[in-house]
């Protein structure tokens, strides 16, 4: 499945009888605060896809600490390297992760961490390649209530 | 209980009722059902895969009726394993009455099941895998065991699972994965793999600190001069369908990645053939096929679909070998140039009234049922209909089981998970100690009695229909729908997660169910640590014995809209 940030929202907003109105707005909130990162890291320019992979859990185990790593291909020279990777979990409160500074000293551009996410949502990587070429992945973590499978 | 004659005389009445137009083939066809003809096989190549899989502590033969509903959904509507009575039937070009239309399909399942008898017995197993061992010689064969094997049973409960470990030990297994094995607890599994002598493969555990490996990913083989790479695929979803405190330290997920690094360095190593032993379920190793290259067989696991033979997606060979010890699913493989240029597959159903038992596994499953086997026939009840589990939305089996919760917890609903594992009951028959824990046999059976919301309520059966509909198989869990009791409901598979049940109503009530009013709540099988309540095997002994006699269920309060 590729739900797009536009159906989760969409989802959120669907859920009427059961959604509160706090809730809907801090997706709204979220969603401009991920915009203006995203315009911020790029300057503005679009980002294609390859390059940088994203690894996350289809289905996180738990929640709260949730292993995600990317690596980005690179050969990292001096003129051709990757200069940061910013990281967004798109459908958390406040959307920022963490943005990663390489160098060509750094060998590879390759990070991993654990982050929390609050519920079913795209965590988002995006690469800034030296020459300001932007490349992005996304992976759809699902955040379940858990049991019943067997 | 019929025996081999009983089985043939039948066979010979039926030939007269139905006469010598259509009917004749297949009378002619059932009163020569023998072990051999179970066993004729289209052998080819050197190579030869067994595999057994989900037998759910299941020793002695059984009844288990195939599902009603199996929807797929998706790229995955309306084509095997998602076919179910006369449309698997017509598929796979099976004759209705047919021993093989018994074995898939529900159709006519109380006469077929009366005409037919149990499948299963792994005495029964276990002299086809020594029969085949035979005509291929022991140096071609790989026996595999697809895992969801330890737990089920009453036995397997009582002895943590040795029960199993000590019948399997004599299949002679290369190799296993595991599931509910896990259930057990880390330190139990541990465990028996140190008495085990084949091992114990997962290439998709991981320890929660370092992400290093736990178990063995990969195991070679030289099986007819050809060199087989068997690796293993625990369920990747085992710590959030099953209590992850019971095995903390790792972590599981699909790991496409690391697949594939295994894939290539066992070719690397100078696998010829790269082998799957899958606990993913049947759709999951569907796509896997697709996105990761170089796995020549899955011999896919979990979701207990059983179809007669192998489908091939790419170039990756798939056999699915359903659950319970029904069947026996056998590969051959034939490679030239070190690339598999041709194979044969069948699913042999194991006819209990027609295999000769296997006198060294018959005498085990004697002995370590031996301590447990007057409490196993003990008699709590009897079932007037069909007592059943297995079906994407409800058996009869959780229906009682859900009434049970209601009765003896003072609960307005109640909710019962969506286990695929479970035997049946033909009308008429008794119901013994044996026969209900193979319905509740597990390790969390506590059942809890607490309030929730209406949206609490909604949440839980849109979150647990998505483990089972939703469009991508790698976020699919494995099991059916979640069982509810008091409530009816309307579901829509097609739908998107939060969309899909809709029309709750109380059935005490007779009114809908209201987002912010708070229902008490029965149900067991919770994945939170520090549970409490009685367990679920003990409550419904009690619940049966109570009311003695089950009288025929029916369920019409879930309504499927759009399949």
């Amino acid at each position: 499945m590729n739900v797009t940030r536009r159906q989760t929202f969409m989802l959120g907003a669907g859920a009427v009888a059961f959604a509160t109105l706090g809730s809907q707005a801090t997706i709204a909130f979220a969603s401009e605060e991920s915009d203006k990162l995203i315009a911020e890291f790029s300057g503005g320019k679009e980002a294609t896809a390859g390059k940088i992979k994203l690894k996350a859990p289809e289905i996180a185990e738990n929640g709260n600490t949730v292993p995600i790593s990317f690596t980005v291909d690179s050969p990292m020279t001096a003129d051709n390297h990757v200069a940061s990777v910013m990281l967004l979990a798109l459908g958390n409160p406040g959307p920022a992760v963490g943005t990663f500074n390489f160098t060509p000293m750094s060998g590879e551009a390759a990070a991993s961490t654990r982050i929390r996410l609050a519920k079913t949502q795209e965590v988002l990587a995006m690469a800034k390649m030296s020459d300001g070429s932007i490349f992005m992945d996304k992976k759809t973590v699902k955040v379940t209530i858990g049991g019943c499978g067997g | 209980m019929f025996s081999r004659r009983d089985f043939l005389q039948w066979a010979a009445v039926t030939a007269s009722v139905t006469g010598f137009s259509s009917g004749l083939t297949k009378a002619a066809a059932q009163q020569k059902l023998t072990q051999d003809d179970l066993l004729k096989f289209d052998s080819k190549g050197q190579v030869t895969l067994l595999h057994i899989t989900d037998v759910h502590g299941q020793l002695k033969p059984l009844y288990f009726r195939p599902p009603s509903e199996n929807f797929g959904v998706g790229a995955f509507e309306g084509i095997p394993p998602h076919l179910v009575g006369e449309d698997f039937l017509n598929h796979f070009g099976i004759n209705k009455g047919s021993p093989l239309s018994y074995a898939h399909t529900m159709v006519d399942y109380v006469n077929m099941a009366k005409t037919y008898g149990r499948l299963g017995g792994l005495d029964r197993t276990a002299t086809l895998v020594k029969a085949i061992r035979g005509e291929r010689g022991d140096n071609k064969v790989l026996m595999l065991d697809g895992g969801d094997t330890w737990q089920g049973s009453y036995t397997s409960l009582k002895t943590n699972g040795q029960d199993m470990v000590d019948c399997f030990k004599l299949l002679k297994p290369d190799a296993m994965v595991g599931h509910w094995e896990f259930t057990f607890g880390a330190d139990r599994v541990k465990e028996i793999i140190e008495q085990m002598d084949y091992p114990f493969l997962a290439s998709n555990i991981v320890d929660n600190d370092f992400e290093e490996p736990v178990f063995e990913s990969t195991k070679m083989f030289d099986k007819g001069g050809v060199r087989v790479a068997v690796i293993g695929q625990a369920m990747p979803y085992t710590p959030i369908s099953n209590p992850r405190w019971m095995f903390p330290e790792w972590s599981f997920g699909i790991r496409q990645e690391t697949l594939q690094e295994n894939v290539n360095k066992a070719r690397d190593e100078g696998a010829q053939v790269v082998v799957l032993l899958s606990h993913n379920g049947f759709d999951v190793d569907q796509k896997l096929a697709t996105v990761v290259s170089g796995i020549d067989v899955i011999l896919a696991a979990h979701t207990h679909d059983a179809i007669p033979r192998a489908i091939t997606v790419g170039k990756t060979i798939l056999l699915s070998s359903g659950s319970h010890g029904k069947y026996l699913g056998r590969i051959d493989l034939d490679v030239k140039g070190g690339k598999v240029v041709d194979f044969s597959s069948s699913l042999i159903p194991v006819f209990s009234d027609v295999i000769d038992r296997d006198p060294e596994m018959a005498a085990k499953i004697d002995e370590v049922r031996a301590p447990y086997e007057q409490e196993c026939q003990r008699v709590i009840g009897k079932s007037e209909g069909l007592l059943y589990r297995r079906g994407n939305f409800n058996g009869t089996w959780d229906d009682l089981i859900c009434q049970g919760l209601i009765e003896e917890r003072d609960a307005e609903i109640s909710l019962s998970p969506g286990f695929r594992w479970g035997t049946t009951l033909l009308p008429g028959q008794d119901i013994t100690i044996d026969d209900l824990y193979t319905q509740t046999s597990m390790t969390y059976p506590s059942v809890y009695r607490l309030e929730m919301s209406g949206k609490q309520i909604h949440d839980i059966l849109e979150d647990v229909c998505d483990n089972l509909f939703n469009k991508d198989p790698f976020y699919q869990q494995g099991g059916d729908m979640v069982r509810v009791g008091g409530m009816s409901y309307t579901i829509e598979p097609k739908k998107e997660i939060g969309y899909r049940i809709t029309n709750m109503t109380s059935i005490k009530s007779g009114k809908p169910i209201e987002a912010t009013q708070n229902y008490v709540v029965a149900g067991w099988a919770s994945v939170n640590e520090g549970t409490t309540g009685p367990a679920i095997y003990d409550l419904m002994e009690k619940y049966i014995t109570r009311i003695g006699v089950v009288p025929p269920l029916e369920n019409d309060r879930i309504k499927v809209v759009g399949m």
